[in-house]
């Protein structure tokens, strides 16, 4: 076999067979209604949710209106009273560890459905969203009674109601951040699925009956904006915490300004990944894929600019060239699919028009020869070189495989490109040398900073933003606090 | 008397990083028809190894008619079989003809404690005696020593007593221990004429591993992209199961690419993988396991 000297040549002298993973585990029905109370109820205004990998519809489900929303606030209200407010916390906790087993116990499952509802490959439904969610439930279990501990001498208390509504990109996983620590500081919840991936919320829901969680200690609702704006305006709701994008986060702000309510918001990011010339290269590349093209970009904290020192820019946009001709792009439910479907045709068509800009605008585009399946919502991984801060590309989120690739010469332009965007939630800096980490670490205005890591979750880790994407945190200790009330 | 040699700065490497990268190319699925070819391929890069001290000429002479062909119903060879030096003899009377390569481990295998005359003499005396391929170790001692142009010089004059025998350097990473190290020891090699870089000699735990072989296959990597140099990789030691195996393929392909996938370029260095990949080619064209005892001794 011939190949020119210098192109590495990923052929398929020797490929992969599919190794789809079997639907045959799912055990879906053919509509599902709203969980409130302990009950399914299946009312509101009819939608569907489709496989975005092959545009066929799942299932049907319900939209709820400003009625049923109150029914449910006023179930969880009951319980909150009655049941788990009053309930000795180890109790509580004792419910905790036992949706936390059962997610596991169900795990293949529920990556199956999360793959199949949402488009992402169920390689990262498998070994991600599905062990992070259970690992969640389990380090919020932990706390349920020992929150003065966590809290001493503040007496922390629960809030009461929580309305919580979660994005399309994580469902199941942005459940259990939301869920587990309300349950675990003692507060009922009224929690809304996003309206392209509804399902695993209310299989979870299944999983919540199995567990004997009381009646209206968890309601689960579907729908779109106006069903979240029904919670979020919902007088006897407490709390809202909310994931999504930065302009709903800001109408929500609006909307409870000068209320008694609570308020932690999520938001949008345009996360930097800044790589030095001392950087771990071979290390930094993965860092790199894994920030931008994880969950398709569907990631609020993607690294989706690259900030590389100019003297290793031509070397690095190289490697990367090679690297992302290995990513294979397809079946979500193939266990060798490292990039699956756009979560839907709007978010497609909205990553389309970017990309277009980008062109428009002067960058230079690069994908890999890859062929996309005939049907179904998929994108190439791309990256763009030649991007200028200016760039609707490198100022706006894409939420999709787009990267934008800046340069930068020095540390404190680094840091000031880096900085110099409305959103704060992420970054990583690549860098064999501590000290600059920390010099890194402490300027860039960012929730999280990744150190030679990118798109690294844990439960015992906060996470959260900073200017425009958002404030409050989830995960470890601190991800108790918004859920409490203490002195 | 020509210059010192001075090792040129080699990427710096994440230990967290390049485990977890090597750990994702387990998870790949080979299945089917894609395992089957695998598994060929695997067979027919192996270095069939026995290194004891318990070795015989009859020993050796069983060992390479399993070389020549491992299944009895298709002609499909091993890439080489792996001897001391003193066994060349009996390899060569029972390969001629076969295709199979034999390759010796010299240079004082494993310790390499040996004066550099000594160890020269020996490459020559086993390429006379009929091996083409010569597994190399070098001096640990000198390359944590700081002495790298001495490791380079030794690879060097090495390379030269080899003649037209192909020349294997063996890191022994387990004494490495950093994988910067195995990095800069890699880059040494291939400066100095190593046409295949291998991990192990076996004799020392760790043997290979997967996030060492992926360090050493990205220095093979870069030094295609800066040269058009191909070089070859071959672990050795631990590498027992095709699944193993498999997981080495998969990283081969997407670190190096396709070209790669042959044995010219990549090699394993193996004595108990030889029958789990007979036993899995049987199950695949059988739909059922053998027992080991059904498979003749090698």
């Amino acid at each position: 076999m011939a190949t020119t000297p210098r192109t590495l040549l990923f052929g398929d002298l020797w490929s992969y067979a599919p190794a789809p993973e079997s639907k045959d585990i799912l055990r879906l029905k053919p509509r599902y209604g709203h969980y409130i109370d302990g009950s399914f109820v299946e009312e509101g205004q009819v939608f569907t949710s489709s496989n975005p990998a092959t545009e066929e519809v799942i299932a049907e489900v319900f939209a709820a209106d400003e009625a049923l929303i109150d029914r449910a606030v006023k179930a969880a209200r009951r319980a909150y009273e009655k049941v788990w407010s009053v309930m000795p916390p180890s109790h509580r906790a004792r419910y905790l560890y036992r949706i936390a087993r059962l997610l596991q116990e169900h795990a293949r499952e529920l990556a199956v459905l999360e793959s199949v509802d949402g488009g992402k490959p169920i390689k990262e439904s498998r070994d991600v969203d599905v062990p992070l969610a259970a690992a969640h439930f389990f380090y919020y279990a932990g706390w349920a009674d020992k929150l003065p501990y966590a809290f001493p001498g503040q007496a922390p208390r629960p809030l009461g109601v929580a309305g919580q509504i979660i994005p399309w990109n994580f469902p199941l996983l942005m459940l259990a951040w939301k869920i587990a620590p309300a349950l675990a500081a003692g507060n009922t919840v009224v929690l809304k699925s996003a309206e392209t991936t509804p399902l695993s919320a209310f299989r979870f829901a299944e999983i919540l009956e199995e567990a004997g969680l009381p009646a209206g200690v968890v309601n689960i609702v579907s729908g779109a904006g106006a069903t979240g704006a029904a919670i979020v305006r919902h007088p006897d709701v407490d709390k809202v915490a909310f994931t999504g994008s930065t302009a709903v986060g800001k109408a929500i702000q609006r909307e409870i300004a000068g209320s008694r309510k609570r308020l932690t918001l999520e938001l949008g990011g345009k996360g930097a990944n800044i790589v030095f010339d001392d950087a771990p290269m071979e290390q930094a590349i993965e860092g790199v894929i894994a920030g931008i093209y994880f969950n398709q970009g569907h990631v609020c904290c993607a690294g989706s600019r690259l900030f590389l020192q100019e003297s290793i820019h031509d070397d690095f946009v190289a490697r990367l060239r090679d690297r992302v001709a290995t990513l294979r792009v397809g079946d979500p439910l193939d266990k060798n699919t490292d990039i699956g479907a756009i979560n839907s045709r709007q978010q497609l068509e909205k990553i389309r028009a970017l990309v277009q800009s980008g062109v428009d605008e002067g960058a230079t585009l690069y994908q890999p020869a890859c062929t996309l399946p005939p049907k179904g919502y998929f994108h190439a991984p791309t990256f763009f070189t030649g991007v200028a801060p200016s760039h609707r590309i490198a100022q706006e989120e894409i939420f999709g495989p787009v990267l934008s690739i800046l340069t930068f010469r020095t540390p404190e332009e680094a840091v000031e490109r880096a900085n110099r965007t409305p959103y704060g939630l992420s970054a990583g800096v690549w860098t064999d040398k501590g000290s600059r980490l920390l010099y890194m670490a402490q300027r860039l205005q960012a929730g999280v900073v990744w150190g030679n890591s990118f798109n690294r979750f844990d439960p015992t880790s906060p996470f959260g933003g900073v200017k425009e994407s958002g404030f409050g945190r989830e995960g470890g200790r601190q991800g108790l606090l918004p859920y409490l009330e203490v002195s | 008397m020509t210059a010192e040699y001075v090792p040129p700065r080699v990427e710096r490497v994440d230990q967290v990083g390049v485990e977890a990268r090597a750990a994702a190319f387990t998870k790949r699925s080979i299945k089917k028809e894609s395992k089957e070819q695998a598994l060929r391929l695997v067979l027919s890069m192996m270095d069939l190894t026995t290194l004891e001290g318990m070795d015989t000429p009859g020993r050796v002479r069983e060992l390479c008619r399993k070389a020549r062909r491992p299944l009895v119903d298709e002609d499909l060879a091993v890439a080489a079989v792996c001897v001391y030096p003193p066994l060349v003899p009996s390899a060569r009377v029972e390969l001629a003809g076969s295709g199979v390569h034999i390759a010796a481990v010299a240079t004082y295998f494993p310790s390499g404690q040996a004066t550099l005359a000594e160890r020269l003499d020996e490459v020559r005396r086993t390429v006379d005696a009929g091996a083409d391929e010569i597994d190399m170790v070098i001096r640990r001692g000198d390359f944590l020593a700081g002495a790298y142009g001495k490791v380079f010089d030794e690879v060097a004059a090495t390379k030269e007593a080899c003649g037209p025998a192909h020349l294997k350097v063996i890191l022994e990473t387990g004494e490495l221990v950093t994988y910067d190290n195995v990095r800069l020891a890699s880059r040494i090699a291939i400066d100095a004429g190593a046409d295949f870089i291998k991990t192990s000699t076996g004799k020392v735990q760790p043997a290979a591993t997967l996030p060492v072989t992926l360090v050493m296959l990205e220095e093979i990597r870069d030094t295609f992209r800066r040269s058009g140099k191909v070089i070859g990789m071959k672990p050795a030691g631990g590498i027992r199961t095709s699944k193993q195996a498999l997981a080495y393929l998969v990283m081969v392909k997407e670190t190096l690419g396709d070209h790669w996938l042959h044995p010219d370029r990549f090699r394993f260095g193996a004595s108990a993988l030889l029958d789990d990949v007979l036993l899995q080619l049987l199950k695949l064209r059988e739909g059922r396991y053998q027992s080991v005892r059904d498979l003749p001794l090698g």
